[in-house]
């Protein structure tokens, strides 16, 4: 087999008071894979991907695991080297697009600056490779829209610019943090879309974060069910709609609204299910200790 | 639009000015003190008294005196200094440049101190350089700028004597200056020897200017990088592999100076109002220097034709302020 795009290992994380966020989480990215990481908010998905990028707000401790990116181990890279990689390696597709562009400084130079800065392409070829991928979103007048300010573009526009400017660089491994969360219904599709046909012609390996089992079953191969900062459930996505093997990954797809039957699906989840998983949890957590210095990224 | 906008502009500024000739105007005529009785030596006659007065124009009644002012002042005439027997306008006009120096020179010293300390205390957030940052900021604040000037004279004319501690210039020095702006044109001429003479002397009244304001800047610029620094922009920049030295001077600094801009501008004004107090204690041949000397010899109309420089001054400077805004902020330029 061959190696790993990503690979985290046991991985947990705390706050600065000791409480538990992300509890021994273990996963696996294969280089062209797309694997969805669902949960409720609050189970942590989203700091799954913070930590891999190295971006973990500072109240938040590594304090257990291993992140693996292609092979080389981040926590025994310094941090300027970790930072390198991240930067060649990897990229943030980001979830609101309203936030996620500086307002003060032009789309051409905020999609071009890594293609430039860091990876040292001279900018005629950086030019030209966003000129390209604009065209891939279907952005139809690259000129005005790279001398535009950020508030000159609808939120769609944006995300079409961040996806753009996110697979630009042709990483190995491309973070998705509820890319679609943001936006209205009707964008939420073509983006989703957008992302999926880049995603096949550049063979890129994404780390899917959302909440909605619909987009998991649209884009993904392999899933991480989530629950309290523990993985619940991993599975090919096909065999997870099809046999849910966990009682919470059952109940989640129950809560998921249904056009067929909009009122009866639309329930939470079980409070027995979630009774069970937190004693679960908690008598875990009793018999947790740290065997390893954190990762590197704290 | 955009016409409107600068008429408008326009109309405010001439209202301030009207508004601050006002109240200098009836202010320095309430307040105690005969600049009569001080020209004239002990025991002259009413009659004397009398003619100077009615030479002076101060026979008249305050409303009368005023539009007479106010109708010379349209004309650019600012009257005559009555205890120099000059002309005020070529009197204030001779020492604006060396204010203008001093306090542009000043606000350069306290952006090169105030805008690192800020990037630094943002990217060590946190930790006990930012501490050590807010405590020299905390001293730098609470010591007002004529103080500082003491502690300067203390340290670099006394102690260690480097710096200049009295005048603008040595005297012994030929200048060959046509204008007053001597800094400036000192290193139009390339004549950088007077330049570091200049400078020289400068330097401290400039720091102890400087440093109040440069505390502001550091702590408010400071305040404004860190709460961006959790933007999502600022955490995009950080996955694209910018170091935080990076991200804080190229996604940052442009979108934290626009609180910081107005602040600035505000104390910019408070700046050039400590010129009077640490121009005197620097015998600095400048515009304060000469309004102390105006107030304390009762020279109305020279104390009126500094103030409204003075008053001047703020609003141009207010203005550019608003249009550095603008220029600074896309959102304002195509709104």
């Amino acid at each position: 087999m061959s190696t790993p795009c990503l690979e985290i290992e046991s991985l947990s994380a705390t706050l600065a008071n000791g409480v538990r966020v992300l509890r021994s989480v273990s996963l696996t990215v294969e280089p062209g894979e797309v694997r969805a990481l669902v949960g409720e908010s609050g189970a942590g998905k989203s700091m799954i991907g913070k930590a891999v990028l190295g971006v973990l707000p500072p109240s938040i401790r590594v304090v257990e695991g291993r992140i693996t990116l292609e092979g080389t181990d981040l926590g025994n890279l310094s941090p300027r080297a970790s930072r390198a990689l991240i930067g060649a390696r990897t990229a943030l597709i980001p979830q609101d697009p309203l936030t996620a562009l500086n307002p003060s400084r032009r789309i051409g130079p905020q999609m071009t600056d890594r293609l430039v800065r860091i990876l040292g392409w001279d900018s005629a070829k950086a030019d030209r490779r966003i000129r390209k991928l604009l065209d891939d979103v279907r952005i139809r007048e690259p000129d005005r829209v790279l001398r535009c300010y950020p508030h000159e573009l609808s939120g769609g526009m944006r995300q079409r610019v961040l996806i753009a400017a996110a697979f630009a660089a042709e990483p190995r491994l491309i973070v998705a943090d509820e890319p679609t969360t943001a936006l209205d219904v009707t964008v939420q599709k073509q983006i989703l879309r957008l992302i999926a046909e880049l995603q096949r012609e550049h063979g890129t390996a994404i780390l899917f974060v959302t909440h909605d089992l619909g987009v998991v079953a649209k884009i993904s191969q392999k899933v991480t069910v989530l629950y309290a900062g523990k993985v619940v459930e991993q599975a090919d996505t096909a065999a997870l709609f099809a046999a849910p093997q966990h009682a919470y990954t059952r109940a989640l797809m129950a809560a998921t609204p249904r056009y067929t039957d909009p009122m009866a699906s639309l329930r939470p989840v079980d409070e027995a299910v979630l009774a069970g998983l937190s004693a679960e949890i908690a008598t875990a957590d009793r018999n947790w200790k740290p065997n390893t210095k954190g990762s590197g990224h704290d | 639009m955009i016409l409107q906008r600068t008429l408008t502009r326009l109309l405010t500024m001439i209202a301030t000015l009207f508004g601050v000739a006002v109240v200098v105007f009836v202010v320095i005529r309430i307040a105690p003190g005969d600049p009569i009785a001080m020209m004239l030596p002990p025991g002259a006659s009413q009659a004397d008294i009398d003619r100077l007065r009615a030479l002076y124009g101060l026979d008249k009644s305050l409303i009368e005196q005023f539009v007479i002012w106010l109708s010379g002042v349209v004309h650019g005439d600012f009257g005559t200094s009555i205890s120099l027997r000059q002309n005020v306008l070529g009197l204030v006009l001779g020492r604006l440049p060396a204010t203008l120096e001093l306090s542009i020179f000043a606000l350069l010293i306290a952006l090169a101190i105030g805008l690192p300390l800020a990037v630094l205390g943002a990217r060590e957030r946190g930790t006990a350089v930012e501490a050590g940052i807010d405590v020299a900021n905390g001293v730098a604040l609470s010591i007002p700028d004529f103080l500082w000037g003491l502690v300067l004279i203390l340290l670099f004319g006394v102690l260690m004597p480097v710096f200049e501690i009295s005048g603008r210039v040595s005297p012994q020095l030929d200048l060959p200056f046509t204008t007053n702006f001597y800094l400036f044109e000192s290193i139009v001429r390339l004549r950088f020897d007077l330049t570091a003479n200049l400078l020289g002397h400068m330097f401290m009244p400039a720091l102890a200017l400087a440093l109040p304001l440069a505390a502001i800047i550091a702590q408010l610029l400071k305040q404004s990088l860190k709460e961006l620094l959790t933007l999502d922009y600022m955490v995009l920049a950080r996955v694209k592999g910018f170091s935080e030295t990076q991200v804080i001077l190229r996604e940052g600094l442009k979108n934290a100076a626009l609180p910081t801009l107005t602040l600035v501008g505000v104390q910019f004004t408070f700046l050039i109002g400590g010129t009077v107090i640490v121009e005197r204690l620097f015998s600095y041949e400048g515009l304060g220097n000469m309004a102390i000397d105006a107030v304390v010899n009762r020279d109305l109309p020279l104390i009126q034709g500094i103030v409204l420089v003075f008053a001047l001054l703020f609003v141009v400077i207010n203005l550019a302020v608003d249009m550095a805004y603008a220029l600074l902020n896309p959102r304002l330029r195509h709104g």
